[in-house]
């Protein structure tokens, strides 16, 4: 049953092959079992799922159920949870218990859809590893002693796993795709603005996108379709209405141009990772699909533009986390000072404390023009990358990131190295475009991502490229040694 | 050494929008502490700010009102600080692009001159909350009420165009008179709907570089305003006359005490380190929109003044003080309307009521006096059923709440005289009855003896217990002492 996709449970749900309430307790069953090992789970909302799940049957029952009506979900420790502790894998926000929902988890719930638990994360979203998460690292379930991926690793590892069919997850630079890429399963970032950020703790608000995770790409516009909305407490998201992502899989990629950056084959990358993708850009050719040698110059200029505007704006966005009104407080304060201090110094583990003195730094009188200022202005000529590059285009395609999963510890003490992980996905984020991943093959039996980048609102697109590609091969239905299927 | 003062000032202005600037709070004054703070106030992870529209509106009619150029596209910038009644740990206000760019106010002096105030320009921004110390709460702990965080405000800059006190007062209460005539602020200083930052420097009669300035914050009444400027004005000619120097630097001053003191010098100041704020796009306002406004705008104190002079035949003095309080401007038309005596409208208005008002420091819509009221009065001194001085004992019958205008007339026997035959004869009686001040009359020299009739028409009055119409008396007394010559 934990290896049916969505669209299967779907249907078994329509059909009576089984109930809500039987995946429920199945998944929440597998949980138990495995997660220990795992640790992708932060919380795990048992109770409360088994009740949704209850719901969900009559609903499906009386035959007035939405699509999603009963699916097992879990989400993210980002998105605000009523009633339930949303940590931000943080323990500034161990004790934390949001009295609303993000909308995002509004939607879900307004489809039927049943909340498992809470996902673990690299800590406020700030990692390529999860290896900052307050919460410990989790483990991927390809290889136990390499890391998932960050900052979505739990979200990505309970997939793989086979803990839930589906989960939802955030991408900042690369918080869905990489770990999408080091656990072999799809996962997507919408466009800026598509999904809304209300109820989403803000890591760096300009560039933070939610999105979903599922085993394939078909999935992954199920999911979408009930995520994306507009949201007007959200005034970064964009009315535009929300097109059926699942309508248009079906189409042909014949006469498909896909465009290949030069910039993203250069040294750095693995070469077993290279040769899963060319050979995926093959099979796209096979289908039907042209390739195009194309050229995204700034590439480079990526990285450490991000390093810019991502800590500047993070600075100013965990500024809230000051013991005065929620989340951890440190004891017997002796003056204001001595209270935020404390407060920060113990709440806070060392990666957000570097980006929050790093973003401080490039915001400080004297500094600005230089960093952010310049910052901003590579951000611009990115987008005119893009831009030009899709004149020419339909799609982008590489890798997703530079090698398979690494063992932990392998960059913990070389935040530049760590930095390099989403060399391939910040500049998407900088341009507010969407991307996704998906798997492509395997290199050590660990998984590779192939990375598609779309043009703005191109979802659709997108996700009938991946779907024709899931189709023509079984790189998705790969499961980690161990996983019983 | 003659010294010329220069101030320049910063005013933040409490727009009277119904709810908040960045949530759907209400902004009522008054309520019980932190009962008007929603999760966005209160800075919860992951909630997220949405402009308020009536915020910019009023933004834009201010600069309308002044003749500003308007922002066409302006931006909220995130303003850093750590303090516990700013939950967001930022003040999200504009700084590079503010909504209205440079205009002018014109101020009328007490000597009937008028000068021109240069506004540098005026921008949106949020009010923190409010932290009781020791005295304001309870012994040994600090307090935070956030009923006041999120509140919008314009803070409105001005070039330092002012030379005195009385200069800058004039300033500020025209300013008053601006937001209040066109409706975006209650002008309530006492609850603090405008506050006035005070920019002062000295230097020699006649030279133009500007000497170093002092800031003085947070100032809420006229009055203090006044006296903090003499006060600072009279320490810098101190300090630079001993041969010191003036230290840059932010003082307060307590208005009950009427001492400052120095809060924080420039070496202390913060770095804001601003930054557009990513949460908000920038404000786009279309030429359209500005025009509607525009032609929306309520009518203005200066083109009000200009319109009682003309339309009331007020003295410009008059028209001024009428004009300047858009409560008392209509206060004033309703009056003259229902009365058909514009000057007798005009005196009891400004004179009489706004003593009245000023001496038990109410408003206007407090005043147990209504338009209609006073009207009535007015009525019945025009048609001389009371006198003058008996008006001023009706409007006290009025206040204590006794009734209208002729209950009271009735029931405190205050109808006027004004048969001649009875008065004839109370004239004549006063004469007959004092013979010796007759005497004296006739034996006064003839230019002198104006001075003398005083005597006879308190003697007079009093013998008709004050009900004699003083106009036909004197009158009266006229034709009869001339006949004794």
């Amino acid at each position: 049953m934990h290896n049916l996709t969505i669209t299967e449970l779907i249907n078994g749900l329509k059909k009576r092959v089984f109930s809500s309430t039987e995946i429920t307790q199945h998944f929440l069953s597998r949980i138990k079992t495995l997660d220990p090992l795992y640790n992708s789970l932060i919380s795990v909302t048992e109770a409360q799922a088994l009740k949704s799940a209850q719901t969900a049957d009559t609903q499906l029952a009386q035959g007035n159920a939405s699509e999603l009506c009963g699916i097992p979900l879990v989400h993210k420790d980002i998105f605000c949870t009523q009633g339930v502790r949303t940590s931000c894998g943080s323990k500034m926000l161990d004790n934390f218990v949001p009295p609303y929902n993000a909308t995002v988890v509004e939607n879900f719930r307004n489809s039927g859809a049943v909340m498992l638990g809470k996902t673990n994360m690299d800590e406020f979203a700030m990692g390529s590893s999860n290896e900052t998460s307050f919460y410990g690292a989790v483990k991927n379930p390809w290889a136990i002693d390499s890391v998932p991926g960050g900052s979505s690793g739990g979200s990505a590892a309970a997939i793989a796993a086979r803990l839930t069919p589906g989960a939802t997850a955030t991408d900042t630079g690369g918080s869905i795709r990489q770990p999408a890429a080091l656990c072999g399963i799809t996962g997507l970032k919408p466009t800026y603005g598509r999904v809304s950020r209300w109820g989403m703790i803000a890591f760096a608000s300009s560039l933070d996108q939610g999105g979903p995770m599922a085993r394939t790409a078909e999935d992954c516009a199920l999911l979408l379709n009930c995520m994306a909305s507009y949201d007007e407490k959200d005034s970064t998201c964009i009315d535009r209405p929300v097109p059926n992502y699942s309508a248009s899989l079906g189409d042909s990629v014949k006469g498909l141009r896909i465009g290949i950056p030069k910039e993203y084959f250069s040294e750095g990358l693995n070469p077993g990772t290279e040769k899963a993708v060319r050979d995926s850009l093959t099979e796209y050719e096979k289908l039907g699909a042209e390739l195009v040698e194309i050229s995204l110059p700034n590439t480079a200029l990526s990285v450490p533009a991000y390093y810019v505007i991502a800590p500047a704006e993070a600075s100013a966005n965990l500024s809230r986390f000051d013991g005065v009104r929620y989340g951890h407080r440190c004891e017997n304060p002796k003056d204001l000072e001595d209270l935020y201090r404390r407060t920060r110094a113990e709440g806070f583990g060392d990666e957000v404390q570097r980006r929050i003195l790093i973003g401080t730094y490039c915001l400080s009188a004297g500094y600005y023009d230089a960093y952010y200022g310049k910052a901003q202005q590579v951000r611009e000529l990115i987008r005119q990358d893009f831009n030009q590059a899709f004149e020419k285009v339909d799609l982008i395609m590489g890798p997703t990131c530079p090698s398979p999963a690494f063992k932990f510890g392998a960059k913990g003490n070389d935040p530049v190295a760590m930095y390099l992980e989403d060399i391939y996905t910040i500049s998407t984020n900088l341009a507010g475009l969407p991307g996704m991943s998906l798997p492509c093959g395997l290199v050590d039996n660990k998984p590779v991502g192939l990375q598609i980048i779309g043009n703005y609102f191109d979802e659709a697109r997108m996700l009938n490229a991946a779907h024709q590609f899931q189709q023509a091969t079984d790189w998705h239905q790969l499961a980690p040694a161990g996983i019983q299927l | 050494m003659n010294w010329e003062t220069v101030i320049g000032l910063e005013v933040h202005v409490q727009l009277a929008t119904k709810t908040k600037i960045f949530s759907a709070a209400s902004t009522e004054f008054g309520a019980e502490p932190n009962t008007q703070a929603c999760n966005i106030d209160l800075a919860m992870p992951g909630t997220l700010p949405v402009v308020n529209k009536q915020a910019i509106d009023y933004a834009v009619m201010f600069g309308l009102a002044i003749d500003a150029e308007i922002g066409k596209t302006s931006v909220f910038e995130r303003k850093n600080y750590f303090y516990p009644d700013l939950p967001k740990g930022y003040q999200t206000t504009q700084l590079e692009k503010p909504i209205v760019g440079p205009g002018i106010v014109e101020i009328q002096l007490d000597n009937g001159d008028t000068k021109s105030i240069r506004i540098h320009h005026a921008h949106l921004e949020e009010d923190a909350g409010k932290s009781l110390h020791e005295g304001d709460f309870r012994a040994g702990v600090s307090g935070i009420d956030l009923n006041r965080a999120g509140t919008p405000l314009i803070e409105i800059v001005s070039e330092p165009d002012m030379r005195n006190a009385q200069e800058a007062v004039a300033f500020a209460k025209k300013l008053h008179s601006l937001v209040t005539s066109i409706g975006i602020c209650d002008g309530e200083m006492s609850q603090g709907s405008m506050r006035f930052d005070v920019n002062i420097s000295i230097r020699p009669q006649g030279e133009s570089k500007l000497g170093t300035r002092t800031e003085t914050k947070n100032l809420n009444s006229f009055k203090f305003m006044e006296d903090a400027i003499h006060l600072e004005v009279e320490r810098q000619i101190d300090l630079l006359e001993e041969g010191s120097t003036i230290a840059q630097e932010t003082r307060l001053y307590n208005g009950d005490t009427k001492v400052a003191r120095s809060m924080r010098s420039k070496e202390e100041a913060n770095d804001y380190r601003y930054f557009p704020c990513p949460d908000l796009l920038p404000v786009v306002i279309s030429d359209e929109h500005i025009a509607n406004l525009h032609s929306n705008l309520p009518e203005l104190p200066d083109a009000r003044q200009q319109r009682f002079v003309a339309e009331y035949d007020l003295s410009q003095y008059d028209a001024n003080i009428l004009s300047a309080d858009a409560s008392m401007a209509s206060y004033f038309e309703l009056t003259t309307q229902q009365s058909g005596n514009a000057k007798l409208s005009a005196n009891w208005v400004a004179g009489e009521l706004s003593a009245r008002l000023n001496a038990e420091n109410i408003s206007l819509d407090q005043s147990p006096l209504s338009a209609e009221l006073l009207a009535g009065l007015i009525k019945r001194i025009a048609d001389n059923t009371i006198s003058g001085k008996m008006a001023k004992q009706v409007f006290e019958g009025i206040w204590s709440g006794e009734g209208n205008v002729d209950q009271i007339i009735e029931k405190r026997g205050l109808k006027q005289v004004s048969d001649s035959g009875a008065l004839e004869s109370i004239v004549d009686e006063v004469l007959t009855s004092n013979q010796a001040m007759v005497d004296d009359y006739i034996n006064t020299d003839a230019d002198k003896r104006k001075k003398k009739l005083g005597g006879f028409m308190g003697q007079i009055m009093k013998a008709s217990k004050g009900q004699a119409n003083p106009q036909q008396v004197s009158h009266i007394l006229a034709k009869k002492l001339a006949e004794m010559l």
